[in-house]
């Protein structure tokens, strides 16, 4: 059994329909990287899993628990899904040490002192052990994503989606960024990338997806795909993204 | 007899702002309990129980605060509830300010990005552990210029207590001017202890404003 | 002893209530006006004279701003005849209100003005225009625009705070509530028409507000 399993799903904004009919499994371990223009769906679809977004039809199961279905606890789910935002989203008050056990405190009822190990130990994942007692307004966007990426390490998540998580930085930041993401990847993570990073896409993913006006266009073994798309739309997406 | 308007009657008057103090630190607590109950109805997910808390607000802001005051004291006693100036004063004033402190606190809560919503949820926290933990602390710093605002707007409001005969500043300056024959200098001297009151509030909320401003 | 509501009382007595209902819109609107064109000088006072002019006015809005209505109408009503001049309770209450309202317009219309980006005023400049014809053209639309939900805001406040002027005998809605319940006893039947009639007045004058700006902000 895959870990995420998206059956046919479909979504609308009111008239506009961003997901037509996209199925996708996900197998445990895998790295998949979701690539395509903007409108076509992507980020819509990762948000779906975890969610944050309602689907009108269509199911998505992760690890046999279905997201959409009324009955569900979507705090439980959302304690094996973590997902990491293009604007980082951090808690501005509080420090980074907090940020990262208040989930782990609050939710799963860990001890403060046991909390801040963990958080200890995550930061230390993601370089930046020195910086436990800091504020977000002191970090850079590139430490402030890492401490997001820590953050949603620290709950043990079974996979982890990541929006266009060095989209909103300046480009000498996001080295560093992809850095934590590669010893992510290498430590056995499920992942679900929706990113632009093509680089990152060919070396460590397993599988890339590319989505068009909101369909599943195209997929394959990433290495592969992206050295000779099959489809006219994937080339010209490629040719301008990588030009 | 008609007395000198004296340094003595500047002291009573001055006293009897003791009185609007304390109408207004009461009327204060209940407008914020109610207000937080309002403001917080309003972004339940619970779509009745926003309506209704709507429609509260708006026949609220509505109707003048005479119109309460007068229909807490002389329409309740009617239906049998005898009720005093002071506690009729007090209720009257909470349900009025209620309705605006409720409306400032709700605009501070909608302040607060959508994305830190998303953040607190995806970490899988409940409703009430993102208002507690990420929301409100961030709120706060938002809603304090406003309340002070709100806190001044209180005191001033506090005068029409004097309509319904409680001895607070206004009324203590309406029997003073009555005694002395000299209403300008009493109420000019009314003025200034309300200003003295006020004046500072508004600065420090201004203040505060700028410093937010800073900050963002 | 139960007591039985009883609005017919309240309903006989129309005429008395439509009379204070008149009054109380005939103020509303003269305030209104009066309000505006004080608010209007000040604010243009504020922004663009000189530095004791700005600090007159600054002085003018923060007195007012900071000591309650009540205490102004009083001042004005029995204060004035200290010196000689006595006015009658309409009169009084006209002036007491519009000087009450002008300093709070002043701000409102301060804060439109300054919510037109001071780099669109740097583009007329730089393309010529006087400063005249830089507010004609690129203020005072958007300053109007940005102004006038706050302005409508204050001015329904302003309606409601009509009531006060009861206390001086003016016969406006509140005093006529008064003047039934003196001959009903029925106050808290009187007190809820006076109260709702006072909502629809405001909900009328929302209206009319959200009328105008969708007439001259939105249409176009």
């Amino acid at each position: 059994m895959s870990l995420v399993e998206i059956h046919g799903i479909s979504k609308s904004y009111g008239s506009v329909q961003v997901l037509k009919d996209v199925s996708l499994d996900i197998a445990r371990g895998e790295v998949v990287a979701v690539i395509g223009r903007s409108g076509s769906g992507k980020s819509t679809m990762l948000r779906c899993i975890n969610g944050l977004e309602p689907i009108q039809a269509g199911s998505i199961r992760v690890d046999g628990v279905k997201v959409n279905d009324p009955a569900t606890n979507l705090r439980k789910l959302r304690q094996e899904v973590g997902i990491v935002f293009q604007s980082f989203n951090l808690f501005p008050h509080l420090s980074v040490c907090d940020n990262i056990t208040l989930a782990p405190r609050v939710v799963k009822k860990q001890p403060p002192a046991a909390a801040r190990e963990v958080a200890r130990e995550v930061l230390r994942r993601v370089g930046l052990e020195d910086k436990l007692d800091a504020f977000p307004a002191q970090l850079s966007g590139g430490q402030q994503q890492r401490v997001a990426i820590a953050r949603s390490l620290a709950m043990r998540p079974k996979v982890m989606l990541f929006d266009e998580v060095t989209s909103a930085l300046d480009p000498e930041l996001t080295g560093e960024v992809l850095k934590v993401l590669e010893s992510v990847a290498q430590e056995g993570m499920t992942m679900i990338l929706v990113t632009h990073e093509m680089g990152f896409a060919r070396r460590f993913g397993s599988r890339v997806v590319f989505m068009h006006e909101g369909r599943v266009h195209e997929e394959g073994q990433a290495a592969a795909v992206l050295a000779a798309p099959k489809t006219p739309e994937l080339q010209t997406f490629l040719s301008a993204v990588l030009h | 007899m008609i007395r000198t308007f004296s340094y003595i009657d500047v002291m009573y008057l001055v006293a009897a702002a003791r009185w609007t103090l304390a109408l207004t630190v009461t009327a204060f607590a209940g407008s914020a309990v109610l207000g937080l109950a309002l403001a917080l109805a309003r972004i339940a997910p619970v779509a009745p129980l926003r309506w209704i808390t709507a429609a509260y607000i708006h026949v609220v802001q509505g109707t003048p605060l005479l119109v309460w005051l007068f229909l807490i004291f002389f329409g309740l006693p009617l239906t049998g509830i005898s009720v005093n100036p002071w506690i009729a004063a007090a209720v009257a004033f909470s349900i009025y300010g209620s309705a605006f402190l409720g409306e400032i606190w709700r605009g501070a809560l909608i302040s607060i990005a959508r994305t830190q919503w998303e953040a607190g949820a995806s970490l899988g926290l409940s409703l009430y552990e993102q208002l507690r933990h990420v929301i409100v602390p961030q709120s706060i710093r938002v809603a304090i210029p406003p309340t002070v605002g709100f806190l001044v707007q209180l005191i001033k409001n506090t005068s029409l207590a004097a309509t319904i005969g409680f001895v607070e500043l206004t009324r203590e300056g309406q029997l003073t001017a009555a005694g002395t024959y000299k209403p300008f200098a009493v109420y000019i001297t009314v003025a200034a202890i309300y200003f003295a009151m006020c004046f500072p509030l508004t600065q420090w909320s201004r203040s505060l404003e700028r410093k937010l401003d800073v900050a963002r | 002893m139960k007591y039985g509501l009883q609005f017919r009382d309240v309903f006989a007595a129309w005429e008395s209530i439509l009379d204070g209902v008149l009054v109380t819109l005939f103020l509303s609107v003269c305030t209104m006006v009066g309000g505006l064109v004080i608010g209007v000088a000040c604010a243009a006072a504020r922004v663009y004279g000189p530095g004791w002019l700005k600090r007159l006015v600054g002085t003018y809005v923060e007195v007012v701003r900071n000591t309650p209505l009540l205490v102004q109408l009083f001042l004005i009503f029995f204060g004035l005849p200290s010196f000689g001049l006595r006015l009658d309770g309409l009169t009084a209450a006209i002036i007491a209100l519009v000087i009450n309202l002008g300093a709070y317009t002043t701000e409102i219309v301060r804060a439109g003005l300054q919510a037109v980006p001071k780099a669109q005023v740097e583009a007329g400049h730089s393309l010529g225009l006087s400063g005249l014809q830089v507010f004609r053209h690129v203020v005072m639309f958007p300053a109007l625009k940005a102004m006038f939900p706050a302005l409508a805001s204050q001015f329904v406040l302003l309606m409601l705070a009509t009531s006060v002027v009861s206390q001086i005998s003016v016969q406006d809605l509140f005093h006529a509530a008064s003047i039934v319940q003196s001959r009903t006893f029925r106050d808290f039947e009187v007190y809820t028409v006076i109260g709702v009639l006072y909502l629809g007045l405001a909900f009328a004058f929302r209206g009319l507000f959200a009328g105008i700006y969708y007439w001259a902000f939105v249409r176009r």
